[in-house]
């Protein structure tokens, strides 16, 4: 039942989403994502916007098996934090590997690829997702 | 400012309420605390609903206007309060305040939530609400893989068996078999526990709070106001206090500590000049085994890395030197999030009132109550004692 989501909403994340853009405080030297005004840690507005890096490795990750209800037809799928090679940590699902071979410490590289679709009527999302690195 | 007390409480069964509405839960745990309390529904001046997800599984809001109706007192001052798991919590943080203040003498505060009315999955999407929509939620992450990372970190930093953390789901249960409110009265074993089927790894089933309806309230009234009703036992809300953390778990600095708990619970304990040692009886928001070690770690019961001690070596049962989750907490009780901050505190009430049945502690005077909002995002933390 989950609700549609407007055009314009998916359409104003885009490039933080698409391109990983967190923030670099100037105050405090913390990174993070996503990229806003504000440091969450010390609260200055002395944020630059900066393009994080786009390998990183696997901090902790867990197999989603009961969903919500827009993923359904997906899991199990693999969700982890990954600590990306500037140390920003990031949510993102882990895709092209066996949900059985992930492992902490899993070097990754980021992919953009399709979140969900909005049933028949809603707009179809995409965002980064996290795969092996071939080194 | 003045004192507040406890004057009355009520609450229903936790269960899958097929024959009840919202309103019917909540107006029946309602009526129950006034007629508890001895004052009559003339009496309440303002009224404070704790709920998170009505709008979404009910398409139901404005539910302070809604109950003040249904319980048949339109005119008084009311609205709904939400902050995810701790909107309970935060709605009692409400209604203390306003008697503190001295605007109102006599006020109820509801938390409720009907969660069956919904399918598993929108279920599902309703409790991931608490976390961030637009880049966290948006993974496919549920509210249970938030959790299964504060797990994954916390055994990892502390290196503590999942044995040892899973075994509060035993304890839960064991004191929710003499709880005739609680939506699981039977015993589990560990062996049970670990091997049920994982929802999110290394989280299993029954390491998790359940789905379920329910609905729990209060009517906190000022010194004067109790005086009147002759009251032998004086319940006073001694601390109350709501604190925050950064809202996304991977933004923090330790996923294993929950510092809102940590300024929540120094605050509630200042203001009712109490430390640690001072708990006699202990509501903590176990909605994962993890968390509930985490949370006795946090309020200052154990150092770091050790708040499953207490439960392995039996400081937690209710003859130990901190009975916690007396009447089955957030596993077995049952978790009818909005509701369960208000439950908590029903609880204590009936420990500091003897009145717990066969999960009694022998004669409490202090009782804390922790409630949870998302992985931590807020946290709300009373102190009730008894005043003689
Ligand atoms: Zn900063």
């Amino acid at each position: 039942m989950a609700y549609l989501r407007s055009v314009p909403r998916v359409w104003r994340e885009r490039e933080i989403k698409y391109r990983l853009i967190g923030g670099a405080c100037r105050s405090c030297g913390r990174r993070f994502y996503p990229y806003r005004q504000t440091c969450p840690a010390c609260g200055s507005e002395e944020v630059e916007r900066v393009k994080l890096p786009e390998t990183g490795t696997v901090e902790v990750f867990t197999v989603v098996r009961s969903p919500p209800s827009e993923f359904a037809e997906q899991a199990p799928y693999v969700v982890a934090l990954v600590r990306l090679d500037d140390g920003t940590l990031v949510p993102a699902q882990i895709t092209d590997v066996d949900p059985g071979e992930v492992y902490e410490g899993m070097r990754v590289e980021a992919a953009l690829r399709r979140y969900r679709t909005q049933g028949e009527r809603g707009i179809i999302e995409y965002g980064i997702k996290f795969r092996p690195l071939i080194q | 400012m003045r004192r507040v007390f406890i004057a009355g409480v009520g609450a229903t069964r936790v269960d899958e309420h097929w024959d009840k509405s919202l309103r019917d839960l909540m107006r029946e745990s309602s009526l129950k605390a006034i007629q508890d309390s001895g004052l009559s529904k003339k009496d309440i001046e303002a009224i404070y609903v704790g709920n998170m997800s009505s709008g979404f599984l009910q398409g139901q809001e404005h539910l302070g206007s809604l109950l003040a109706t249904w319980i048949g007192v339109p005119g008084v001052a009311a609205a709904k309060v939400e902050a995810a798991c701790a909107s309970g919590g935060a709605a009692l943080h409400q209604a203390y305040l306003a008697v503190r203040s001295g605007v109102y003498d006599c006020v109820l505060v509801v938390g409720v939530e009907k969660m069956t009315d919904a399918y598993t999955g929108d279920v599902t999407d309703a409790l991931v609400m608490a976390e961030d929509q637009e880049y966290v939620a948006f993974t496919g992450l549920s509210f249970v893989a938030l959790n299964a990372f504060v797990y994954r970190y916390y055994m990892k930093k502390y290196g503590v068996r999942q044995e040892d953390i899973a075994y509060f789901a035993v304890h839960d249960h064991k004191y929710a078999v003499n709880n005739p409110l609680a939506q699981y009265p039977r015993p589990i074993t560990l062996d049970e526990v670990m091997k049920s089927p994982l929802v999110a790894d290394p989280i299993h089933l029954l390491e998790s709070a359940p789905i379920g309806d329910g609905s729990a309230a209060l009517v906190l009234c000022s010194e004067e106001k109790l005086k009147a009703l002759g009251k032998d036992v004086h319940l006073e809300i001694a601390g109350s206090a709501v604190a925050t953390d950064v809202f996304s778990l991977h933004e923090r600095a330790d996923p294993t500590t929950l510092l809102a708990t940590v300024k929540a619970a120094r605050k509630a304990f200042s203001m009712a000049s109490i430390e640690p040692k001072d708990v006699d009886v202990l509501e903590v928001h176990d909605a994962f085994t993890v968390l509930g070690v985490i949370h006795l770690e946090d309020m200052g019961f154990a150092k770091k890395g050790e708040g499953w001690r207490l439960l392995k070596e039996g400081q937690l049962e209710k003859d130990g030197d901190l009975p916690t989750n007396t009447m089955g907490g957030l596993k077995a009780r049952g978790h009818p999030v909005g509701a369960t901050g208000i439950y908590q505190v029903y609880e204590i009430t009936l420990q500091l009132r003897g009145e717990a049945g066969k999960n009694q502690v022998p004669d409490p005077e202090v009782g804390v109550a922790q409630n949870v909002g998302g992985v931590g995002g807020t946290v709300a933390v009373h102190v009730v004692r008894r005043v003689r």
